[in-house]
């Protein structure tokens, strides 16, 4: 850490300066209002908002498709991160750039192509349907594009952690007896199980907010296929504002706790490491 | 740790250790085969099938969708926006990444939560703030109507809701790179008598020049293809307030898939020239550590 009273170099005042100017203007005012509109409603008006049955509902489907969602990834986010620091074979630089595709295709494109593809006729819904499971336009849609959202998350945190792991712990496990799997999770979970945690809520915490990629696959149901984003859209179209805010509010507390303990977990991390 | 395998017998040894920190082939092959086909379906999938659908009716069919005068007007308005929101967060980025970077304040780590506030925040959330703000019951609404002054469901409400969602890009991407170059260089220019912007220009910049670069092509990629924000906002005004992505929407809706998905392989074209350039972006910033030794090789980012 570098203990610094005065430094030398100029701009301090005009970049914070900027930087809280534009932040206080362009962030906080507009996500103050939220809060501020909110408190319009009192208590009991807000609650009952809140815990009307379709709102309930829509949590339900939103919270749960991600947390499903966010469980997938850490699985196979896993498994790519180490296949990719780990293995060695053709193609491997272009799939692990293509990692990164989630972040940098449109939501809406990739909306439409993964209803295509899960439709009753699509590629792969049509060897889904003689089974009896139905993807698009339903539950399971939602968690389907929800995975495509998340995957670069866990991938990209857990990769680094992966690369940085020395051989030699590893080494040092197996010439004392242990097994390929006993090392494993003995010695590499451990290591990696803070940014594999850090990945999941990082994946959670994406996949709660998504709209774009959903809107088209979920059915868009009432009570079993509707998302919390599309019912606050629902919401101010109605010019319920007051109930369109009182549902961001939820969402919003739930996002900044969220996060918070990414925060946290990352601070923790950086702690052990540096340790 | 070396020393270990050297007291074994010589001839055990290495195949022994080879198991154990590493898996059978066979294990490897079933493994690698695995995140072959999960990546495969989720991301290669949809890829492929853009393209196959934006040719199903022909390439004179593809040729007429992106040619379209809505086409051409949404890609209009999406080239406008972000030609707005990419330079106002350079602004920001550059400015928020000098003095967390480069000076020590308190209140310094909640400024960074406070840049990546809008991460967080759900993209139908960031269209719907200013809605309240700038919409006709919003609290500026009143004022606007008087003055005839349209904010939402226009353009600068779109370019507005653009601009929050895309705010932390650039900024995230300069402070750990500047945090971690120090300002030794730049101190030193300062001592040697150069002027505060000299030694942004002639030392700062050459140093964060390719993590300034793929912010900024992250930042554009995002601010071209957001869709959830500026979706509230938008008055859905075919030719007039339309983005690339919302287009797609409205042929997808009206079952016009062909046209949709030749609109969306563009945005598809867009992703992936962005991947490419990033990845290009990381190999150049790895030549750039490796040359100068005593900078430390930048750590890895998340691009959130």
């Amino acid at each position: 850490m570098r203990h610094k009273s005065r430094s030398v170099l100029p701009g301090f005042g005009v970049s914070l300066g900027i930087t809280c100017t534009y932040l206080s203007l362009m962030v906080l005012l507009p996500l103050a209002t939220v809060f501020t509109r909110s408190a319009e409603l009192s208590w009991p008006e807000f609650w009952s908002t809140v815990t009307s049955p379709r709102v309930v509902a829509s949590f339900r489907v939103t919270f749960g498709a991600s947390l499903a969602a966010a469980l997938v990834n850490s699985v196979f986010g896993f498994l790519v991160a180490w296949v990719l620091v780990r293995y060695r074979f053709a193609g491997r630089r272009v799939l692990d750039a293509m990692v990164d595709l989630p972040f940098a295709l449109p939501t809406a494109v990739a909306g439409i192509a993964l209803t295509t593809l899960y439709a009753a006729n699509g590629w792969v819904g049509k060897y889904l349907q003689p089974l009896g499971i139905k993807v698009s336009y339903t539950w399971l849609g939602i968690t389907v594009a929800l995975i495509f959202i998340g995957l670069p998350f866990v991938v990209r945190t857990v990769q680094p952690v992966l690369d940085d792991l020395e051989l030699e712990v590893e080494e040092a496990a197996a010439s004392l007896g242990a097994r390929r799997w006993q090392t494993f999770t003995r010695v590499v979970l451990p290591s990696v199980a803070p940014a594999l945690l850090t990945g999941f809520a990082l994946a959670f915490a994406r996949a709660i907010g998504e709209y774009g990629s959903v809107v088209f696959i979920a059915g868009n149901m009432p009570m079993r296929t509707e998302i919390v984003p599309l019912l606050i859209i629902t919401k101010l179209e109605q010019y319920d504002y007051a109930g369109a805010t009182a549902v961001a509010v939820v969402m919003l507390v739930a996002s900044f706790s969220l996060l918070l303990t990414i925060n946290l977990l990352q601070r923790a991390a950086r702690r052990r490491v540096e340790a | 740790m070396a020393t270990i395998a050297i007291t074994r017998p010589a001839g055990a040894a290495p195949p022994a250790i080879r198991r154990a920190t590493g898996e059978s082939p066979a294990v490897r092959r079933v493994l690698t085969g695995l995140a072959l086909a999960f990546l495969g379906l989720t991301l290669v999938l949809p890829l492929v099938l853009v393209l196959h659908e934006a040719l199903a009716k022909g390439f004179a069919a593809y040729l007429a969708a992106i040619r379209e005068p809505d086409a051409l007007s949404a890609a209009r308005l999406t080239l406008l926006i972000a030609g707005v929101a990419v330079p106002v967060n350079l602004v920001f980025g550059v400015a928020a990444a000098w003095c967390i970077a480069k000076f020590e304040f308190r209140g310094k780590s909640l400024l960074i939560t406070l840049i990546d506030l809008p991460f967080a925040v759900s993209p139908v959330i960031s269209g719907m703030i200013f809605v309240l703000l700038f919409g006709a019951h919003g609290w500026f609404g009143a004022w606007l109507a008087d003055h005839d002054v349209r904010i939402v469901f226009a353009v600068p409400g779109m370019v507005l809701a653009t601009t929050f969602v895309t705010s932390p890009l650039i900024a995230r991407e300069l402070i750990p790179l500047m945090q971690e170059q120090g300002s030794d260089q730049e101190e030193a220019a300062i001592v040697l008598g150069a002027r505060g912007w000299q030694t942004f220009w002639r030392v700062t910049l050459p140093n964060i020049k390719w993590g300034l670069l793929y912010g900024l092509i992250l930042c554009n990629a995002r601010a071209m293809g957001e869709f959830g924000a500026v979706s509230v906002v938008s008055g859905h005004i075919r030719g007039e307030t339309n983005t690339l992505p919302l287009h797609v929407e409205i042929l997808y809706n009206e079952y016009s898939f062909a046209a949709s998905f030749a609109v969306a392989s563009l945005l598809t074209l867009l992703a992936l020239v962005t991947l490419a350039l990033k990845t290009a972006v990381e190999w150049q910033q790895r030549r750039q550590a490796l040359e100068g030794a005593e900078t430390s090789v930048p750590t890895e980012r998340i691009a959130a």
